[in-house]
């Protein structure tokens, strides 16, 4: 097989290292929403909330930074994408950065002042900065599946006819539920795996094995939804993988469970969605059980099915919009030129291995569990 | 473009802007501060040091954490405010935003937790190095922000493509290797580095006044006194002004800072003093020192510092070719095979964005008349009163800088910490280094205007199509937020500094204090 760097293969390549910065952003960052979110519940004391937020606390800086890249590498990659989604989501952008920035605070200022209300005041900052981002990014891609209401002009400058309020639907809403669930659960067993055993460890398997049930039905829901709701989009006419990126040369059309069509055509997709399942599924046993190897594990292949899922079902669109379907962005017509793809691919093969092997050195660094032993003696902890 | 929703954006950039960088320039420069003094503790061995580094590395993790948080705003600012521009950009923009990610705000982040939770998990020569990595880290960001923000300034290596209707990139070395961020790079991390200087200086002074921690405060101002002496020397003398050589809007910006409304003959004096009138397009007042700017300037005594009215008739002629150049970008649109519309780009096409100018007043600048192209041409001088006296405040408090860290340079050779008047001049100088460092980047951003990019994409047209409500929502929830963690994080500061060294980490007994008598430096 002759694989050719050439423009359309750049574009795929550039399309899975999306959904790679996606699924490292859930699997890394996604161990710290859990945990912001599940902070009120399973953790009730001064001590045990410490315990809890030390489990992530030297390692959620690196983590948020794969949400950072994303939106740089998403500029980079597929600028269309960068500007229509974010002036779009205006106002829930606006929340997510609120939330996500009362996050590291409340990690760093928490425990440097004694009193109550001081605390209890940062850790609502870190439930919010946990639940409501997690909430926001599943209600947006909710959004996305359905059709963003956006148009452009000749110039290809974007109007977005939507509002705040209308971005949230019963599908959307099921949408954010799920994406809330699946870091619950990937928080729960990170908890399960770096807690000494006691009483927080024991409520985030509780928490987190609910949350893995909960994940299988409201991902199975939403499939629902996507067969036999009025979703989806069909390229209309020919594609030029190598045309020049002008999102207003592609004809699509929407069409009600156009969103299944890859499935016919490629049944071996079917494991996707089978990944979501399964994985959350092994969370659940392992979280029960307390196996945290097979609990991690599951929670992960879980999360990497669903975003996966996603992806593939919508490809070749990225973002379909649903008030003028010819200005849909897909994989074809939005991407950066051919060049800044090449380098930005260079860059990503030298950069992103030496990240991985110093993040798994830092984290090996780190390794151990959480002690309320430590958190009594430690000065270093948060 | 409702030019009230481009003045709203713009206003929400400057202030999350100029709030994210009162954080990051002190992350710059302590973070190199700390590697030099926890390296003296490595080398030496001596408790105090470690004390030294651990109470920095508080204070640096307290403003630290503030400029991860405001950065979030503005990796994600260009997509919500400014889709115009990141779809025009994006190709050549966002790759140096994604670099940055990947290449230092991944190390930085990375290592940061490991200097905070790793003093009992790593040895210390593997702990400096966790420390030299975020130090590495946070300057490798500043060098990646700044080659974005330096195309901006001067936008090498790329070109508009009719077909996509956005300008691409040519030439990737020729982005990396512009002359402009490097200026600004050697400038912006100076700055940084004589901010870290400051506070370490007036915190230790303050000390020192109270007799409290002498010790642990001598030592630090010691590190303080070199570092910044040599820091703010090299934000004067390696001040970003070679750049303004280079193309027609740093020329214009140049020329706004001196108020130079007409081309003098070469060297050109510098104007320390005057009154820029805006109306009779004078300077009142004006006291000029011969030469000097020349100098400055162009590296050199013969060639010419270009004066405003002279840069507006240029622009005059650019605008005249960029309507050229915005027809046939029409016509290409509906016909993109249309060959005199093709060969009309070709050779007006660079001017494109000048022609965009117009669209400031009119649809359309195929109908602009003559005046309106004259008056287009006159909106390329930037805010001169505004450009004029931030510089000289900012060039100003650059000099102090150097005489208080060559004085306490001096102080600390010769061991004299006791002289108060130099003690509490020093705690009174805490403030300045941020307002320098405000004005340089009002200087560098206002001084662009009218461009977004410059020559390319005029500020008007590069906004988001968003609503007035929308873009009010979030500039008092903005506001609400960074004030509200402005307070809290003072407050800490303050706390932090009120219960010293030994409060939060009292791991090690109290290294006692040597008392009066004078200790050796770095020991």
């Amino acid at each position: 097989m002759h694989l050719a760097l050439d423009y359309s293969m750049l574009r795929l390549i550039w399309w899975v290292l999306l959904g790679v910065l996606l699924i490292g952003f859930a699997l890394t960052d996604g161990w710290d929403l859990g945990i912001g979110t599940l902070l009120p519940f399973v953790a009730r004391t001064d001590v045990e909330r410490r315990m809890a937020i030390n489990v992530v606390g030297p390692t959620w800086e690196g983590n948020q930074v794969w949400f950072i890249l994303g939106g740089g590498a998403i500029f980079a990659a597929w600028p269309f994408v960068y500007a229509v989604s974010f002036s779009g989501f205006y106002l829930a952008m606006f929340v997510v950065l609120a939330a996500l920035i009362l996050r590291p605070v409340g990690f760093k200022y928490r425990s440097k002042r004694p009193g109550l209300g001081w605390r209890a005041g940062w850790d609502w900052a870190l439930f919010v900065g946990g639940f409501v981002p997690s909430l926001v990014f599943g209600v947006a891609i909710g959004n996305v599946l359905q059709g963003l209401p956006f148009r452009l002009n000749s110039d290809l400058r974007t109007y977005y006819e939507g509002s705040f309020l209308g971005l949230f639907t019963p599908f959307t809403l099921l949408c954010g539920l799920l994406s809330v669930a699946m870091v619950v659960v990937h928080g729960g067993a990170y908890l399960m795996a770096k807690l000494e055993h006691g009483p927080v460890r024991q409520r985030a398997r509780r928490y987190g094995g609910f949350a893995a049930i909960l994940s299988i039905a409201l991902f199975a829901l939403g499939g629902a939804f996507v067969a036999f709701g009025d979703m989806g989009f069909r390229i209309a006419g020919t594609i030029d993988p190598f045309g020049a990126s002008n999102p207003l040369r592609t004809t699509a059309v929407q069409e009600a469970g156009g969103w299944l069509a890859n499935y016919a055509a490629n049944p071996w997709m079917i494991s996707l969605p089978a990944l979501g399942l399964l994985g959350a599924g092994l969370a659940w046993l392992g979280l029960r059980r307390g196996w945290e190897a097979p609990a991690l594990a599951g929670s992960a292949l879980s999360s990497l099915g669903i975003i996966a899922t996603v992806g593939l079902s919508m490809f070749p669109f990225i973002l379909p919009s649903v008030i003028d379907p010819h200005s849909s962005l897909t994989v074809w017509n939005a991407s950066s030129s051919e060049r800044t793809l090449f380098l930005m691919l260079v860059a990503t093969v030298v950069f992103l291995p030496l990240v991985l092997l110093y993040t798994a050195w830092v984290y090996r660094m780190l390794w151990g569990r959480v002690t309320s032993a430590a958190i009594a003696t430690d000065p270093d902890l948060y | 473009m409702d030019s009230g929703i481009v003045d709203l954006s713009r206003l929400q950039f400057a202030l999350t802007a100029l709030y994210h960088f009162l954080f990051v320039p002190l992350t710059l420069g302590l973070s190199f501060m700390l590697v030099i003094m926890e390296s003296v503790y490595v080398m030496t061995g001596r408790p105090i040091w470690r004390t030294v580094t651990r109470f920095w590395g508080t204070i640096f993790g307290i403003n630290f954490v503030l400029g991860v948080a405001t950065g979030l705003t503005m990796e994600f600012q260009f997509g919500t405010n400014w889709s115009y521009f990141s779809t025009y950009a994006g190709d050549i923009f966002g790759a140096p935003l994604a670099i940055e990610g990947l290449m230092a705000f991944f190390l930085e982040a990375t290592f940061v937790g490991l200097m905070f939770f790793g003093w009992n998990r790593l040895s210390k020569l593997g702990h400096l190095f966790a420390t030299f990595m975020v130090a590495v880290g946070t300057n490798f960001s500043a060098l990646w922000i700044l080659i974005a923000n330096g195309w901006m300034q001067n936008p090498v290596g790329s070109q508009f493509n009719p077909e996509t209707m956005r300008m691409e990139v040519t030439d990737f070395a020729a982005v990396l290797l512009n002359p402009v961020p490097q200026a600004k790079f050697v400038h912006t991390v100076s700055a940084g580095y004589v901010i870290a200087s400051v506070v370490v200086l007036a915190i230790s002074a303050l000390y020192l006044l109270q007799g409290r921690w002498t010790g642990m405060a001598r030592r630090s101002m010691t590190v303080a006194a070199a570092f910044g002496l040599a820091s703010s020397l090299s934000v004067v003398v390696l001040g970003d002004e070679s750049g303004y050589a280079l193309t027609d809007n740093q020329k214009m910006k140049l020329a706004a800072i001196e108020a130079a409304w007409h081309t003098q003959p070469a060297p050109a004096g510098i104007t320390v003093f005057g009154l820029p009138d805006l109306e009779t397009r004078t300077t009142r007042y004006a006291v000029e020192v011969p030469w000097v700017l020349g100098l400055i300037a162009t590296r050199s005594l013969d060639k010419q510092v270009t004066g405003m009215s002279e840069l507006v008739l240029l622009a005059q002629e650019r605008i005249e070719s960029g309507v050229r150049a915005y027809g046939a970008v029409q016509t290409l649109k509906a016909d993109p095979a249309n060959v005199a519309a093709r060969e009309a780009f070709a050779r007006d096409g660079r001017d494109l964005g000048y022609g965009l100018l117009l669209k400031r007043t009119m649809d359309d600048p195929r109908r602009a008349t003559p005046w309106q192209i004259q008056q287009a041409a006159w909106d390329t001088v930037p805010d001169v009163p505004l450009m004029f006296w931030s510089f000289r405040a900012m060039a100003g408090l650059g000099f102090f800088f150097i005489g208080l860290f060559a004085t306490a340079f001096l102080l600390c050779s010769l061991r004299r910490f006791d002289q108060r008047w130099f003690l509490r001049l020093a705690v009174l100088a805490l403030p300045l280094p941020w307002i320098a460092a405000e004005l340089g980047w009002v200087l560098s951003e206002f001084g662009r205007q009218p461009w977004a990019i410059e020559g390319v994409l005029p500020t008007g047209l590069a906004a988001s199509t968003l609503s007035r409500g929308q873009l009010w929502t979030t500039l008092i929830g903005f506001t609400l937020i960074y004030g509200a963690l402005a307070v809290i994080e003072i407050g800490l500061i303050v706390r932090t500094v009120r219960r010293g060294p030994y409060a939060g980490h009292d791991d090690l007994a109290p290294v006692p204090d040597i008392g009066a008598q004078p200790a050796p430096a770095f020991a």
